[in-house]
């Protein structure tokens, strides 16, 4: 076990290193320069020459990324044209708010869409399976925008019943130690703090939940099906266990499995639309400020997130894999 | 590690009721901080569409940093409310010599900058002399823009022979004199741009340092902005809001609000739907399709008057735009009370200059080409041009206080310049940076759609900024335009250099660059129960008149 995590471990150096490479590359190959997006309509030519001058841009591609390793190396991941904060700095400041959003976003679909990829399964053919199959369907094809959009009409405008920006009340003067907001509201005991944070979640936790809640209500149904059909199920349930116990023991836990494997690739799906969501609704995570990152051409920190989100995408997959051998005992890694 | 459907369940709905119940219980905090309750303190939050980039003016140029640093600093300089014309602020009176090299302002006496130090000739003269001597390394556009627009050079690096700024000498507490080296009648006006507010110079000594590799990430930049406004900073917490309080030794109309909170809602739609909620009192920048609806729900819509120009620029390096028949033609093709009816906010005004006419040097006894659909299609026989194809630029994925609703303009114009039988080929593209980047940085474009917010009242920052020399933007040279301007921007005064912007302005709707539009009219929207709040033109919106009740 140790010796799989630590090859994975290594092998995600050269990955990275590619990566990095080809980023570096084709930021620069997209039209538009962060000089004039930095000047906006202020621009003149001298005020962008002095800007390139100021930033390097002037200098050999080659050379550029040379320097930006050579800072990389010692831990200095730039800082960002546009408001010149370090871009760790910026990046640990709002990773907090995403994967807050991720979190809650996975649980629910996990929460929601395990048992109803169950029923399905179990009611297969009749009424509850195709309504599952088609509002599955229906999520998958939703863009996560336009389903922020429509949530927002229907429980703001209409209902009044959520907010529809930010991560809290301005007007709540709450103490966040942690930047996780629920978290802080636990630690500091600020209830009113932490309430109003869980309702600010739940409107982009549902639109950027949807997806990965269709996509595990189908494999849930899938894996549940194959199982049910399976011998050993059969045998039990001839044997005389109640389908309670059948379900419990035999299948849910097998049929589980490729549930487990997809979150960890949902996590990928997560991120990016994360980037939506949060714009969406002004929740100042990781997502917004690229956003903003990509309109700006702002290369350091479009670099420096992209490849972080990388390596915590791959982490992510590592302990899914980890824990999948764990799991199940037919599967060990060696 | 079985799962029960049931206990599952069971489990989620315990967590979701003592979420809710514990919603309830009581929090560990004091009450009274922030919301409004019966002790009479009370909150502002404010919604605008970015954050501040930093909290130091000298080092930002874009309208949120702005609009923060308005609370906080004031410069010798303001306006008279509603208008964009200079009036006393921290200086009380000044006068300008007949040369119109030295300025000699008389300060208010007894204010003190927010650590409880004096400000006083001497803070001001260390105010001009610090922006004077900043080093190379902050010489660029993205930091000092505005130093370097107004005072166009400074005591180092390539451009200090154009240094605007000689010097400043400190007489007693209260008198402080500016020595130019070249006379500039819009000196004064430009002083009231937040850029050349005065700040704390022991402050700055502690916690600012122009050197640095990015001296908006300092210390004072983002945690010790140290003004005479009427606020002061509470907090910034990067990424989630600036918190101000009230600044209760302020020497002058002290905050009716106890606390303003200033939070970044990037899509206009959401500041609206924010509104609505209630989870904001105020926004910046409507959007043209919600005025309407926030009208209807009871909330206020409060209009800046215009101070901005949009207008249909003609690239001359395209045929056949070089041909001022055509220019006309096209002039003659457009019916702007149609485009502003179709496109634009309610109580816009159409224009005729490519200034508003709250600027110095605004005339309308200037050629107009008012609409003529039959005059611009024998001047396109004329010039050969009939059935010409034109490329027409527009930008996608924006919207600008001048220019609301870019597509929206753009199809109006279309289908004008069709009916007097031009065909039309259009180019869009996304604002930032293509658009820009192709219109203001390469030849290959042909009539487009922009606009210019001013911001100080002073004519060159409208036909200088245009005008002044050949651009990639308007790809012509006429010589004669461009001495004038250069000639007009040396006039030591205002009252002087009037009638020649007026003659430059009538000069340029002769030539005919292109066609200026309209002065759209940028809105904000407020609660019912937010009251007193003064826009200005020039957003010089200080926020210590406003109440919310």
């Amino acid at each position: 076990m140790l010796r799989f995590v630590l090859r994975r471990l290594a092998l995600m150096v050269p990955v990275l290193v590619g990566l990095s490479i080809l980023l570096f590359a084709w930021l620069r190959a997209l039209p538009g320069d962060p000089a004039r997006s930095l000047l906006g309509q202020r621009a003149t030519p001298e005020g962008i020459a002095r800007v390139n001058e100021a930033y390097g841009f002037n200098e050999p591609i080659v050379q550029q990324y040379f320097t930006y390793v050579g800072a990389l190396l010692s831990g200095d991941f730039g800082s960002s044209i546009k408001d010149g904060r370090s871009v760790l700095e910026s990046f640990i400041e709002r990773f907090p708010a995403t994967i807050e959003l991720g979190v809650t976003a996975l649980i629910l679909a996990v929460v929601i869409g395990v048992p109803m990829g169950y029923l399905a399964a179990t009611h297969q053919g009749r009424f509850l399976d195709t309504f599952v199959i088609s509002g599955s369907l229906l999520g998958v094809v939703t863009p996560v925008f336009f389903l922020a959009i429509l949530l927002k009409l229907v429980f703001a405008d209409w209902l009044g019943w959520l907010p529809t920006s930010l991560r809290q009340d301005p007007r709540i003067d709450a103490t966040h130690p942690t930047n996780f907001y629920i978290l802080d509201g636990l630690i500091t005991r600020e209830w009113d703090a932490m309430y109003d944070a869980g309702l600010h979640l739940i409107l982009p936790a549902i639109a950027l939940g949807t997806i990965p809640l269709a996509i595990i209500v189908r494999i849930t149904r899938a894996s549940v099906s194959e199982v049910l059909n399976e011998d050993y199920v059969r045998t039990a349930e001839s044997k005389g266990l109640s389908r309670r116990i059948v379900s419990r023991r035999h299948v849910l836990r097998n049929a589980l499995l490729p549930v487990v494997t997809t979150i960890g690739l949902q996590a990928g799906l997560l991120f990016s639309g994360a980037v939506l969501t949060e714009t969406v609704f002004a929740f100042n995570g990781i997502g917004q400020y690229l956003f903003d990152a990509i309109s700006s051409r702002d290369y350091p920190v479009l670099q420096g997130f992209i490849l972080f989100i990388a390596i915590i995408y791959a982490l992510i997959n590592l302990v899914v894999d980890v824990a999948y051998g764990v799991i199940d005992p037919r599967v060990r890694v060696s | 590690m079985t799962l029960s459907r049931g206990r599952s369940l069971a489990t989620v709905a315990m967590v979701t009721s003592a979420l809710i119940l514990s919603g309830c219980a009581e929090s560990d905090r004091d009450e009274g901080s922030g919301g409004e309750d019966a002790g009479g303190s009370s909150t502002f939050v404010f919604a605008g569409s970015a954050e501040p980039g930093a909290l130091d003016p000298v080092y930002v140029n874009d309208g949120e940093s702005f609009r923060v640093a308005r609370q906080m600093y004031e410069g010798l300089v303001g306006t008279v409310p509603g208008t964009a014309d200079p009036a006393p602020l921290l200086a009380k009176d000044w006068t300008v010599s007949e040369d119109g090299l030295t300025y000699d302002f008389t300060l208010e006496t007894g204010v003190k900058f927010h650590d409880a130090t004096d400000f006083n000739a001497e803070a001001v003269c260390a105010n001009f002399d610090r922006w004077y001597n900043l080093p190379e390394s902050a010489q660029t556009d993205d930091l000092t823009y505005y130093y370097s627009v107004i005072f166009r050079g400074f005591a180092t690096g390539p451009r200090a022979d154009a240094a605007l700024y000689e010097s400043c000498t400190a007489d007693g507490e209260d008198k402080a004199t500016i020595k130019l080296t070249e006379p500039f009648a819009g000196f004064v006006p430009a002083m009231s741009l937040p850029a050349f507010s005065m700040q704390s110079p022991a402050a700055l000594e502690k916690y600012q340092d122009d050197a640095a590799a990015d001296p908006r990430t300092t210390e004072y930049s983002t945690a010790r902005p140290t003004g005479t406004g009427p606020f002061t900073l509470g907090s910034w917490e990067r990424g989630k809001q600036v918190t101000l309080e009230a600044n209760p030794d302020y020497w002058g109309e002290k905050a009716k609000v106890d606390e303003a909170i200033v939070v970044a809602i990037e899509d206009p739609k959401a500041r609206a739907t924010a509104l609505m909620n209630g989870e904001i009192d105020g926004f910046d920048l409507v959007g043209p399709a919600d005025i309407e609806p926030l009208e209807e729900a009871g909330f206020q819509i409060v209009n800046r008057d215009a101070f901005n120009v949009l207008y249909l620029g003609f690239n001359q390096k395209t045929e056949p735009l070089d041909d001022v028949k055509v220019r006309q033609a096209i002039a003659y093709a457009i019916d702007k009370q149609e485009i502003a009816d179709a496109s634009l906010p309610a109580g816009t005004t159409l224009a005729k200059i490519f200034m508003p006419d709250l600027v110095n040097g605004y005339t309308e006894d200037v050629e107009t080409y008012d609409y003529d659909p039959e005059k611009a299609k024998q001047l396109l026989e004329e010039a050969g041009a009939a059935g010409a194809t034109i490329e027409f630029n527009y930008p996608t994925d924006v919207s600008r206080p001048y220019m609301p609703s870019p597509e929206d303009t753009f199809n109006v114009v279309r289908s004008q310049l069709e009916a007097v039988g031009l065909k039309i080929e259009p180019v869009a593209d996304v604002w930032d940076p293509d658009y820009l980047d192709k219109i203001q940085g390469t030849p290959a474009h042909g009539i487009h759609l922009l606009g210019w917010t001013g911001d100080y009242n002073d004519s060159d920052n409208f036909v200088g900024v245009f005008f002044g020399a050949e651009t990639a933007e308007w790809g012509f040279t006429n010589e004669k335009l461009f001495s004038d301007l250069a000639q007009a921007k040396g006039i030591p005064t205002p009252e002087e250099a009037k009638p020649v912007y007026e003659q430059i302005n009538k000069d340029i709707m002769e030539f005919l660059p292109g066609v200026p539009l309209a002065h759209p009219v940028p809105s904000l929207g407020f609660a019912e129960n937010v009251k007193g709040y003064e826009a200005s033109p020039v957003q010089d919106e200080v926020w210590n008149v406003v109440s919310v009740e």
